[in-house]
């Protein structure tokens, strides 16, 4: 193995991991705002995706354009979403509630799949195709991008969480739900948010996405399992943990496909999920309560 | 009580002339594959119902149940039978370490890491070339009859799905009537205290996983002599997880008839969608199916069988005329997902 293929392995592992960081970081936030797992989330980042294609097929937008569209529809959709279903399982037992974002994983694909069909598609011409040259080696453009844009999307959440008053109220919320609220924080409006956040990062990580991946029904499947190991490993409501450890993910994924095959570098994803929640429950950079 | 008795004796007669009754196959088949979802449910129910641990990664019992007694058929020429009963044991022993890496973790953390684990078993299985790779493996139709269990008939596959069920049932009423089930729902409702009393949680834990795993495996193992084709994709996958889940909550957690309930009401929900909608090939079967996984989760979180237990209870109450805090102590009483089941409710029906 050349030091070539190995860097740039290394460096596909990297930019991946930048967007699963951003899904990851919208799935802990809904976690530690109010410890409810979103089994949903990544039908999120499906409907991002298809937010940006729809744009691009019939206004000939480009993705990067439509990017803060799709942002804010997602946004407003997991706000409506909290408003309408999940607040009505905040007291539920965990059962119900796993249940609950289960069946809305299900009934969106389910629904993505009635009105636009379960076909692959894929946006072609988008002002982020082609590759990009660094000295010798050779990265694909859109990936680039994608992963130009997730360390962006991550910046604004935490300027958002570490220096806004709105943010610093969702953080009370998330570390003692009562107490924010004995000082006039209302929690159900924090939730709105946490879940429109959350949202909102998934739908940005879509349509970063769409210029590169192929769009489905499904698409979230391969997705929701990496967020879950990632929440982990960074500790669930970190942020900045969830950060780290998508790209620590995204670089273990691409080395362990290498090295011992691609067919088994999900097994290797999960077995290091398993590890950790074992040995280490408060996630590897998660602190200890 | 005497209701209960009659109701149950009746339902029993109905499942007893039923193939007498019914001779068109595929409606044999549908109550093959609701007997069959009742049966997986069920065993889910022992540990993810009794004790409380809702496991999302049990098809990796049934897989491991199914591909034992295959495997054993194929290569060694074992009796199915006897490859059932080895297949239960594999999975029982299978669940030890499914248990010693997922027990010391609770709620979310518990169910993810089941469907991690659930989720590796299926890879190892679409990648093993022994096991027949993503291709799978065929059962041959060279013996049939009983010792062989292959048919060519649905009706005996109808017997065999009843007996089994049966069995599962009967297996969990025993549960529920011992040391065990009072354990269980112990570790269920107060783990503090169970702790406290000296119950040791992890081995109980343990037992349930166990008993769950080997019936769990039991039915996979019919299901790839009925259908006499496994692959990752049928035995393995997490949507087969949730199914054995889902009847369970449906039907009423922790109750010794909720899967029964539940996989009846199901089958005919999932039959009922796929024959008017599912040939448009637009997923409305799926839509339908996942919008009641919501509405019973959300509005019914107690299933079937606790959502009649609560109106019950609330009926009773009203006659006592017990003011409104009893009354709803009496109906979370009977919601076995939010507190500790009657004592009697589980016999009950």
């Amino acid at each position: 193995m050349t030091a070539d293929l190995l860097f740039q392995t290394l460096a596909s592992g990297v930019l991946i991991g930048l967007i699963y960081a951003l899904v990851a970081i919208g799935l802990t936030m809904i976690f530690g705002v109010m410890d409810i797992v979103n089994f949903a989330h990544g039908e999120f980042l499906m409907l991002g995706m298809y937010s940006s294609f729809w744009l691009f097929a019939l206004f000939a937008l480009d993705p990067l354009i439509t990017l803060p569209l799709t942002v804010l529809m997602l946004f407003a959709f997991g706000m409506l979403l909290y408003k309408l279903v999940v607040k009505r399982i905040i007291d539920a037992p965990p059962l119900s509630q796993i249940f609950t974002t289960f069946g809305l994983m299900l009934l969106f694909r389910g629904l993505a799949q009635f009105f636009w069909k379960p076909d692959y598609r894929t946006i072609e011409g988008s002002i982020a195709s082609g590759s990009v040259h660094l000295a010798h080696f050779q990265l694909g453009r859109p990936q680039v991008v994608a992963g130009a844009g997730a360390i962006v999307v991550t910046l604004v959440v935490w300027w958002f969480l570490h220096r806004t008053k709105l943010g610093a109220a969702l953080e009370a919320t998330a570390s003692d739900k009562e107490a924010a609220r004995l000082m006039g924080i209302d929690s159900h409006r924090m939730f709105g948010l946490a879940w429109g956040i959350g949202a909102a990062c998934a739908g940005a990580a879509g349509a970063l996405l769409s210029t590169f991946f192929p769009i489905f029904p499904e698409v979230g499947a391969n997705f929701i399992l990496i967020a879950f190991v990632v929440v982990n490993l960074g500790g669930f409501g970190s942020v900045a943990g969830a950060f780290w450890a998508g790209i620590l993910v995204g670089v273990i994924e691409v080395m362990g496909g290498l090295l011992i095959g691609p067919q088994y570098k999900m097994a290797i994803v999960l077995g290091l999920f398993l590890a950790v929640l074992m040995f280490r429950p408060q996630g590897l950079m998660g602190r200890t309560q | 009580m005497k209701r209960t008795t009659l109701l149950l004796a009746a339902a029993a007669a109905v499942a007893l002339v039923l193939p007498f009754a019914v001779k068109d196959a595929y409606w044999v088949n549908l109550a093959v594959l609701a007997l069959m979802a009742a049966q997986m449910g069920a065993a889910w129910n022992l540990v993810g119902g009794y004790a409380g641990q809702a496991s999302l990664g049990h098809a990796a019992f049934y897989g491991v149940g199914a591909y034992t007694s295959t495997l054993l058929l194929i290569n060694f020429g074992w009796n199915p039978w006897l490859g059932m009963l080895a297949g239960g044991l594999v999975a029982a022993i299978l669940s030890a370490v499914f248990g010693w890496s997922c027990f010391r973790l609770k709620g979310h953390y518990f169910t993810m890491a089941t469907i991690a684990v659930a989720e590796i078993v299926q890879i190892v299985f679409t990648n093993w070339e022994y096991a027949g790779t993503a291709v799978g493996l065929s059962i041959p139709m060279d013996r049939q009859g009983l010792a062989a269990m292959v048919f060519s008939d649905k009706v005996s596959y109808y017997w065999l799905a009843l007996a089994l069920l049966a069995l599962t049932l009967l297996a969990t009423w025993a549960v529920e009537r011992s040391f065990l089930g009072f354990y269980f729902r112990a570790i269920k409702d107060e783990p503090d205290a169970a702790r406290s009393v000296g119950i040791d949680i992890a081995r109980y834990k343990q037992v349930a996983l166990s008993l769950s795993a080997f019936f769990t495996a039991i039915g996979g193992s019919l299901y790839a002599q009925k259908e006499l084709y496994i692959d990752p994709g049928s035995v393995l996958s997490t949507a087969l997880s949730i199914k054995m889940a889902l009847v369970s909550i449906l039907g009423g957690v922790g109750t010794l008839f909720g899967p029964v309930i539940g996989s009846m009401v199901l089958t005919v929900i999932e039959e009922l969608s796929r024959a008017t909608f599912g040939g448009s090939g637009r997923g409305t079967d799926t839509v339908i199916y996942a919008g009641l996984i919501v509405v019973v989760a959300v509005f019914y979180p107690s299933g079937i069988l606790g959502w009649f237990k609560e109106r019950a209870a609330r009926r009773q109450a009203r006659r006592e005329g017990e003011d409104a805090e009893q009354v709803r102590a009496a109906a979370q009483d009977a919601s076995p997902l939010a507190a500790p089941a009657h004592e009697s409710a589980g016999a009950s029906l």
